[in-house]
């Protein structure tokens, strides 16, 4: 009985010193990457989002991508001085408080809310939500049209929120955990359009197995302000700016747009003037 | 701090979140019944497929289960379970899939209650020639099911948090809200802990209770 106590105990003091190093391992990995030594600079991207910001086995590749590589090069770091980091939606507010990164570009629209946990730098781009259907599809002609269809987009996101309060009530929604998951359906016509982002959608339709089979609707639903997110109070935002405009200026911003977005036939906006929010 | 609570339906999502869970209990407390007479009953090949129904089932994610039901039997196979909207085909799917994952529990949890039950009784009801069916009916089972509440109440309270998976395919329920709550709001912590605070008001009582019913209806040996 005594010895089956102390196996017990014996367990939980490991089972706890498990979990102390995990929490250890974490705090390690978040340490080393803090803005000002001078070395290297921690950006948060998406990891899974073709054509803005993708983990590929060669690297990573995005419109995204390039804009914090230009944009961390003008603040004087090279290329492999950048430490990427994954940026989930729900985690990008979190990740600027805590300064576990010195900035994200993140297919973040900047928002009221928003702004009053964290300062944008930018806009970068202005994107609109809009639908992609099959190539062959004529149905969906006007936004009117959107009622009586079938739409997928991911759950919770501003794009299918906003189909459900404003731009298509009586449209049937399908919400998924990734736009990826609506592809199938899309293809097999299980559903008639996928909705969000037209900048995010113009990257699935460019992806290689996808070429030629999807196209954009082109109704300008709402305005997206992407902004690079940084600290509330930092000063690398006039920085940011500074880059920005900068980008612009010398064209490699319509090569990035070009390069990632281009084969899906997405018409960009011009780029917006910094801090110039169109709601 | 809490105004922006008025501009959700909290109540609503938690609302589908007890609907899919009674549901899918009711469901997976028949089909876990069915299971675990199978595996102890006397025809092979019932007792063979009730053991990899089990084996296989309880080891595939949930996730994987519910996404299956949408994008394979939904989306592919143009499985609509007789509803016509994709609200009510994605409930219908959700409670589909937690009944199929469940019921693997709810059966294991019932077994170990059969155990309890001596030989002897089983051996006795056969005696006096009663079939299989009437041993496990009017001896065995009332007997584990009086024994397996605490474990039966685990799995109930597993099943009520794992609705929340049901946000996979869309449902709209507690975790769907919560999603939206944070994309529009910005409040990750606090949006995250009134989520978990409801779900503490549906699983506490629930395993308070079933906890003093197991207590109570205990076959005492």
């Amino acid at each position: 009985m005594k010895l089956r106590k102390v196996t017990a105990a014996s367990a939980t003091v490991f089972a706890l010193a498990l979990t102390a190093t995990a929490c250890g391992g974490d705090n390690n990995e978040g340490g080393g990457s803090g803005s000002g030594d001078g070395k290297t600079i921690t950006v948060g991207i998406k990891f899974d989002q073709p054509g803005l910001g993708q983990k590929t086995p060669q690297g990573y590749a995005g419109f995204d991508v390039d804009v914090a590589t230009y944009v961390a090069k003008k603040l004087g770091y090279n290329e492999d001085q950048i430490e990427w980091k994954e940026a989930k939606s729900a985690d990008r507010e979190t990740m600027l408080q805590r300064g576990d990164v010195d900035f994200i570009a993140a297919t973040y629209s900047i928002t009221p809310e928003r702004q009053e946990k964290v300062d944008f730098a930018g806009p970068y781009l202005l994107a609109h939500q809009d639908v992609l259907v099959r190539a062959d599809d004529n149905k969906i002609k006007s936004p009117e049209d959107l009622n009586n269809a079938k739409l997928c987009s991911v759950t919770g996101s501003t794009s299918a929120q906003n189909v459900k309060d404003k731009l298509a009530p009586k449209a049937q929604l399908q919400p998924y955990p990734t736009y990826s998951a609506c592809l199938p359906g899309l293809q097999n016509g299980a559903v008639d359009a996928l909705t969000t982002d037209d900048s995010i959608l113009a990257g699935y339709a460019a992806q290689s197995q996808f070429k030629g089979k999807f196209k954009l609707g082109g109704f300008k639903l709402t305005n997206e302000n992407y902004g690079i997110g940084v600290k509330k109070g930092s000063d690398l935002k006039d920085k940011i700016n500074d880059a920005l405009e900068a980008m612009v200026a010398d064209k490699a911003w319509q090569e990035a747009v070009d390069k990632n977005l281009g084969p899906a036939n997405y018409k960009n906006e011009p780029a917006p003037k910094i801090g110039d929010i169109k709601s | 701090m809490f105004d922006f609570l008025e501009d959700y339906d909290l109540l609503g999502a938690f609302w589908t979140t007890v609907q899919l869970a009674v549901l899918s209990a009711v469901g997976s407390l028949i089909w876990g019944t069915l299971l675990a007479a199978m595996r102890v009953g006397p025809v092979p090949l019932m007792r063979a497929f009730g053991t990899a129904y089990v084996n296989i089932v309880r080891n595939i994610p949930l996730t994987v289960i519910i996404l299956f039901t949408s994008l394979g039997l939904n989306q592919t196979l143009g499985v609509s379970l007789g509803a016509n909207d994709v609200e009510t085909i994605n409930f219908r799917l959700a409670v589909l899939g937690l009944i199929l994952y469940t019921s693997s529990f709810v059966c294991e949890a019932l077994r170990s209650g059969i155990n309890t039950v001596p030989v002897g009784q089983a051996e006795a009801a056969r005696a006096i020639g009663l079939n299989f069916n009437q041993v496990l009916g009017l001896v065995v089972l009332p007997q584990a099911f009086r024994s397996s509440v605490v474990p039966l109440a685990n799995v109930l309270i597993a099943l009520i948090k794992n609705t929340t998976v049901a946000a996979a395919i869309g449902v709209a329920e507690a975790a769907v809200l919560m999603k939206e709550m944070i994309e529009n709001e910005a409040q990750l912590l606090l949006i995250s802990a009134i989520i978990a605070f409801g779900f503490v008001v549906l699983t506490l009582p629930t395993g308070l209770f079933l906890g003093w019913l197991g207590k109570k209806v205990a076959v005492k040996r």
